[in-house]
């Protein structure tokens, strides 16, 4: 995972709320063993009409969408199945942040462990940002705010220990791992087994 | 101290290491299910790490998803014939896996393959108190039983393999209090469907919800189970129900069930598991379902559900709403019976046990799905399609008309076979109505068994309660 203390970016808006994961990755993607190439069938439903051409309207497919990396997402975004493959495919296009006023659980949680900040701000702001396309934001991970043009300052939570993994570029597995003989003694001792 | 949630209970019962400020909870699990789609990537990172799976004991493996709903019983010749390359990589991928991991496989030819949320309640691996994970979101179906059930992504099944825990902060609470009988017609489909037309489809977000009440308690266990499922498409976390008689009836017997004094034992701690009367929670709503009438989903997420002769809401100025109902092709302010039906999809981890087989076969009997009408009905395992024949249920469905299929996840989510054509209008008993996901194009009604055997009948989207 690549370390990410802040980003700066102007942002690409996607003002459509319950987005789910469906959308992001449709399943007939999921067949594949890997990781490698998930990013190509991102949103390539909305990103391509029925004969295979490009949606001019839809957002990612604007030609500066590539170089940006934070995403505003209407409301509920990442809702519906666990998959994996819509952080993967998210952060393949070049995106390490979303930023909504509600992102869905496990989707929040698949972000984080893939180094893809998932950011949950308040509706006033969300609003602003959504209604403020071309503006050049901060999502600075370390001191856990967003930072809009006008130099104002909007706090989001970000548990803290992702934020320790993300910040150090390090995966989740290896406290888990140092819990080792922890996790045994819990299996001896437990009053019932599984 | 208050009294403790069942929540509370279980989530206490897990936790290996307390969580502090900077560190979650490492929270123990008890059984993990999985299957040929989330896991490749797992594997992979194992066999990449040198690591092994470290209690294959406590993994129940199967394969659903990917898998075609026609008969396979050679892996090498007959699956090559009805199923794409990239699936029937995936599902051989799923038996090599397992093989060198040491995991005992429920693959073709098993009567316990089936769908993950189905197969774990039949066998009876899923037990009240569990904590119980899966690389996919309807693992809340287990919480039916008492357990705690979640899904999660391909990261955490590699946690949860390497050391069978995963990282987590307590999630909140949630009480869902359900009253009042149900009348004929109306199913546990339709009281989730509502709940989640009533709070939302992010009604549950960070929760745990506790479905609690009368109702409740007068459902059997695969009522409940179709409850629990569709917690996620509230947004919660997990859906659970106290453990009573009727889980402990369900489970006697069942091959992983405890058995002779284990079973006592083990039945005297379930019993300590439901909420205390002091419980508190962080929320609660209340659901009176006595006046319910049977739901339909007009939109593409779950929670865009209107009672099926009530029209649907108007969407003003809203741009997402707006977008929603012009993709289902439905109008505004006029009710969704009535309009015209291409295919009914009877299964899913939601509706493919015995209880939806009946009530879908006790519309269909006697009667012949509309010739404008493809009607499928895949059960949710092995076992179910065994009873199901057993009761004779095969030969009202073909006789109706319908194609009995075998078990898999199906049109659920359009990744095998399956699928729907472009345009075409599905009144599904799955759990999703998102854009395409029953094949790209495709739109989708959420429905009861009930409601969909009538649509079939009638060719047009119909009211169940008319032919019972
Ligand atoms: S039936 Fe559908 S929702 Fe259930 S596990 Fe299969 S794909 Fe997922």
């Amino acid at each position: 995972m690549e370390k990410i203390t802040q980003l700066t970016s102007k942002t690409i808006i996607l003002a459509i709320d319950d987005v789910d994961t469906d959308q992001i990755v449709p399943a007939r993607f999921l067949t594949t063993i890997q990781r490698e190439g998930i990013g190509e069938s991102l949103f390539i439903d909305w990103r391509f009409d029925k004969d295979g051409n490009e949606i001019a309207s839809f957002p990612l497919n604007a030609p500066e969408a590539k170089d940006r990396k934070i995403l505003v997402a209407g409301r509920n975004f990442g809702c519906g199945s666990s998959r994996e493959h819509a952080p993967w495919a998210i952060y393949d296009f070049g995106i390490r942040a979303v930023i909504s006023s509600e992102i869905a659980d496990i989707f929040r949680n698949n972000s984080l462990n893939n180094g893809l900040v998932p950011v949950v701000v308040d509706t006033e702001t969300h609003q602003w940002l959504l209604n403020n396309p071309e503006v050049e934001i901060t999502v600075d991970v370390e001191a856990c705010e967003v930072r809009l043009p006008d130099g104002k300052a909007i706090p989001f939570q970000i548990e803290p220990f992702a934020r320790h993994c993300i910040l150090e570029g390090v995966d989740q597995m290896g406290f888990l791992l140092q819990n080792l003989e922890n996790i045994k003694a819990f299996e001896k001792n437990r009053s019932w087994q599984p | 101290m208050g009294g403790q949630s069942l929540f509370e209970k279980v989530w206490n019962d897990h936790v290996v290491v307390p969580e502090t400020e900077d560190t979650p909870a490492v929270f123990y699990i008890d059984l993990h299910i999985i299957h040929e789609v989330t896991t490749p990537q797992a594997f992979n990172m194992l066999r990449d790490t040198g690591m092994k799976v470290r209690r294959p004991d406590l993994v129940l493996a199967t394969m659903d998803h990917s898998t075609p709903t026609v008969p396979i019983t050679n892996l090498e010749e007959s699956l090559d014939a009805v199923s794409d390359p990239e699936p029937a990589n995936q599902i051989r991928a799923m038996v090599k896996n397992c093989d060198e991991f040491g995991i005992k496989l429920h693959g073709f030819g098993d009567a316990h393959r089936g769908i993950v949320h189905v197969i774990g309640p039949e066998i009876g691996a899923t037990q009240p108190g569990k904590t119980i994970v899966c690389g996919d979101s309807h693992s809340s179906t287990h919480g039916a039983f008492g357990a705690m059930g979640f899904g999660i992504g391909a990261t955490m099944v590699g946690h949860v393999m390497a050391t069978q825990c995963l990282l987590l902060r307590k999630p909140k609470s949630m009480a869902v209090n359900i009253t009042g009988k149900l009348k004929l017609g109306v199913s546990a489909k339709d009281i989730i469907l509502a709940l989640i037309g009533k709070i939302g489809v992010d009604g549950g977000t960070g929760h745990v919800i506790e479905y609690r009440g009368e109702t409740i308690h007068d459902l059997n266990m695969e009522e409940r189970m179709t409850i629990c499922n569709m917690s996620i498409e509230a947004g919660a976390r997990a859906g659970m129900i106290a453990p009573d008689t009727t889980t402990i009836e369900y489970l006697r017997g069942r091959e992983e069930a405890p058995q002779g004094a284990a079973w006592d034992t083990a039945v005297e701690r379930w019993l300590t598991l439901p909420s205390d009367p002091d419980a508190t929670f962080d929320k609660e709503v209340n659901l009176d379902v006595s006046e319910l009438e049977p739901q339909v989903t007009y939109g593409t997420n779950p929670g865009m559900v209107v009672p099926i002769s009530k029209p649907v809401p108007n969407p003003g100025d809203n741009m997402s709403f707006k977008k929603s109902i012009n993709y289902m092709q439905v109008e505004a302010d006029k009710p969704m019976l009535g309009t015209k039906v291409d295919v009914v999809f009877v299964g899913s981890c939601t509706n493919s046990r015995m209880t939806d087989l009946r009530n879908t076969a006790k519309i269909l009997k006697g009667r012949k799905v509309a010739d404008n009408v493809r009607m499928m009905i895949v059960p949710g395992s092995e076992a179910v399609k065994q009873k199901a024949e057993a009761e004779g249920l095969h030969e009202i469905f073909t006789a109706a008309g319908a194609d009995w299929r075998e078990a898999g996840c199906s049109m659920c989510l359009g990744m095998n076979s399956d699928k729907l054509g472009k345009g075409q209008l599905c009144v599904s008993t799955s759990n999703r109505n998102f854009e395409g996901r029953q094949g790209p194009g495709g739109r989708t009604v959420l429905a009861s068994p009930q409601t969909a055997a009538a649509s079939a009948i009638a060719g047009v989207i119909a009211d169940p309660r008319d032919l019972i």
